[in-house]
């Protein structure tokens, strides 16, 4: 039998490595990521996981150790936040690149400077197009299914790229929720062990990183690029399998109440639960709004998302990252997705929530009624937040 | 008096004819690199995993599709070898602890070159050693970011011209001092350290073996001349090695549990100057800087030669 438990996200993340029974952590401590790598220490100090700890000294042999124990077949796992995912970037890079499927918990969190240990998607925006698989999470029980199935999807043998569980840094990492925990027996159903089919032995020696000269780089690049969008057909088989199994189920676009709606409201992350009750609340006064969430990020899910937002007048995008001189990142992809579309809503942007400012849902509230009134009328400012004291009154232009 | 070598474990008939590392690579012709390379891998035996840094070795022998490795290999990037191969062993490790893949003894080897160690990788290199991974570490010192164009490193000596540290009106090259990567990896209390040079081959295959099969981490030095980037001919590298061993300014030792050897030892240092004068990258040094090099080689080995009296293997 299952069991329904009070855990924390992060403690829910490390439970998902454990009973995917991962082979290698390789991990370095930053806020607010540590519960999860001191979860995992102590399981293994304790006999309750087997694998190997290796505390590595900085993130960027984390994630270069997680390349050398998958090289040899481990199932890998980490763990990191802001200016750690940071450190490790280039070998972020080398991980898809290379085709290793480590699993990585990222707990979103700002960047610096100034030095901010809290949350916001600034770390997660900057490892965009590194050829992970990338989910945004929003409770607990999202962390450990997720976790789960990332190891599952990256080391399907039709897959073979690592995958990126993101966990808003403090308002999920540290926030204690019901779990659901399932059987150690459903779990093996779902998750079977590991066999890297290009695993480093002297039995059969393999060269595994070599260079890319002009006439190569290219044909391998659009190769990986392949494989990695058409990763998407297992992403959704997995959650399939995950559906059947465990009972809930998963897309890579959520929606609620969206029936009929001519305004949608977008978010990724934790901060959707928030947004719901702006939604309840305005569809209570007759409002037609709904909201959407993108759960998974990369490979991007166009199709699903194009059908999700099709018959919506308004889009609003909430963004909690600034892509410097440009906007909202998350707005300018979706943006340009609908570009193609006819007829498209009208997309309009805000920003907030950054470095760990809390949103509440009197600022949803705000952020589409504003969003409704930037649809109509236009924006005369550079900028639109909420929850910013001072005005970003230049005019745009 | 010529020199003679000791052989430990190897006799003439007792190498392996089987390459490892095979013909078809890109080094230039007459590198030292090349040649310790081969002979450390014929030491090693087929039963390794190489973990190999970004630098001359693995741009020359990995351009895809082709590869000069009967070994596995891997690449990831440049300063992170140590921990590429930190996570090889711990994989390995807890993968035949599970039975997953059955028990056997793996060698597992980092190569660098000196920027990759003593540069940009020495800090995963020091987390490596301190988390007593049981790995054999390889630098392969040619004293410069040869693969880039001769820029120097930190462990680019004194005196020597490099395209970063060029020699010109106001300056002799480097002005700064080898940086002495045996001796931190000494300080770490890592059961193996040693230097060697191809020029000494048997010496080199032994420690190679020895640090292979030490339990814990192990590191060896080894020098590998560069005609390309020290200006000399391409027939000189194993010359230069002799030279460089015979007049103390890369004195061939080893460090086992922290007792000092020297492996080729000579009651007279030869003068640094017969060393110099056969490279272009000292060809600009006046009488005083080879006095004052001369005065740094006698300083480092009186030391050394009082570590090796003091704790004596």
């Amino acid at each position: 039998m299952s069991k329904r438990i009070g855990l924390e996200a992060s403690f829910a993340t490390a439970e998902a490595a454990r009973m995917a029974d991962v082979d290698v952590i390789a991990a370095y401590p930053i806020t607010p990521q540590t519960h999860i790598p001191e979860r995992l220490a102590e399981m293994v100090a304790d006999g309750e996981l087997n694998a190997a700890y290796v505390p590595v000294e900085s993130e960027h042999s984390a994630m270069s150790a997680c390349l050398g124990a998958a090289a040899v077949g481990a199932r890998t796992f980490t763990a990191t936040a802001g200016q750690g995912l940071e450190l490790m970037h280039e070998v972020v890079y080398a991980a898809s690149s290379m085709r290793y499927p480590v699993v990585m918990t990222v707990c979103n969190r700002a960047l610096s400077a100034p030095l901010s240990v809290w949350g916001d998607h600034s770390d997660a925006m900057a490892v965009r197009d590194t050829a992970w698989i990338q989910v945004f999470c929003q409770n607990s029980q999202e962390a450990f299914d997720l976790t789960l199935w990332a190891f599952r999807v990256g080391e399907d043998p039709k897959v073979l790229f690592p995958v990126m569980v993101h966990l808003d840094g403090f308002h999920l990492s540290h926030v204690t929720e019901p779990v659901i925990l399932p059987e150690q027996e459903e779990v093996d159903r779902f998750l079977p062990r590991f066999h890297y089919p290009f695993a480093l032995d002297p039995n059969r020696p393999m060269t595994h990183g070599g260079f890319g000269p002009p006439d190569i780089y290219s044909e391998a690049k659009i190769a990986q690029e392949l494989a990695f969008r058409q990763s998407k057909e297992v992403v959704l088989q997995a959650w399939k399998e995950f559906g059947d199994i465990f009972g809930r189920c998963y897309c890579p676009v959520e929606s609620y109440r969206i029936e009929g709606a001519k305004t949608l409201l977008m978010t990724m992350g934790s901060f959707t639960e928030t947004a719901k009750i702006v939604i309840d609340e305005r569809r209570g006064k007759g409002e037609a709004i709904g909201l959407i969430s993108l759960r998974l990020w990369r490979p991007f899910p166009f199709e699903e998302f194009r059908q999700t937002v099709k018959d919506a007048e308004i889009l609003i995008i909430f963004d909690r990252c600034i892509s410097p001189g440009m906007g909202g990142p998350v707005f300018s992809e979706v943006r340009s997705a609908l570009y193609d579309e006819e007829p498209r809503p009208k997309v309009v942007s805000l920003i907030g929530g950054l470095g760990g400012r809390d949103m509440s849902d009197e600022d949803f509230d705000y952020v589409v009624s504003r969003g409704k009134e930037i649809a109509e009328k236009g924006s005369e400012k550079m900028l639109e937040t909420v929850g910013v004291r001072g005005e970003v009154i230049r005019i745009r232009g | 008096m010529r020199m003679q070598e000791k052989s430990i474990k190897f006799g003439k008939n007792l190498v392996t004819t089987e390459e490892f590392f095979t013909a078809g690579h890109s080094f230039c012709i007459g590198c030292g690199e090349a040649l310790a390379l081969r002979l450390a891998c014929k030491a090693l035996g087929s039963n390794v995993i190489i973990a190999n840094a970004t630098g001359c070795i693995e741009i020359c022998t990995s351009p895809l599709p082709i590869t000069s490795w009967r070994i596995p290999w891997i690449h990831t990037l440049f300063e992170n070898t140590a921990a590429t191969i930190s996570g090889i062993e711990a994989g390995l490790k807890i993968l035949m602890k599970k039975g997953t893949i059955p028990e056997r003894n793996i060698k597992c080897v980092a190569v660098a070159g000196d920027g990759g160690t003593s540069d940009i990788g020495i800090q995963a290199l020091s987390g490596a050693f301190e988390r007593n991974h049981d790995f054999l570490y390889l630098c392969f010192d040619n004293e410069a970011y040869m693969n880039t164009g001769i820029q120097r490193s930190s462990a680019t000596p004194y005196g020597a011209s490099t395209t970063t540290a060029p020699a010109g009106k106001l300056s002799i090259g480097q002005i700064t001092r080898k940086k002495n990567m045996a001796e931190i990896a000494v300080a770490h209390d890592i059961p193996y350290v040693a230097t060697a040079c191809p020029s000494f081959p048997f010496d080199l295959m032994n420690k190679v073996k020895k640090g292979a099969e030490v339990e814990g981490p192990a590191y060896i030095h080894i020098f590998s001349p560069c005609p390309t980037g020290w200006r000399h001919a391409s027939d000189l590298a194993i010359e230069i090695g002799r030279l460089a061993v015979e007049t103390g300014i890369f004195p061939l030792y080893e460090v086992e549990s922290g007792r000092y050897r020297l492996n080729i030892a000579r009651p007279k240092l030869k003068p640094v100057e017969e060393y110099l004068k056969l490279q272009g990258r000292y060809r600009h040094l006046m009488n005083r800087e080879i006095e004052k090099i001369q005065a740094m080689i006698n300083e480092d080995y009186a030391k050394l030669t009082k570590k090796v009296a003091a704790f004596a293997a």
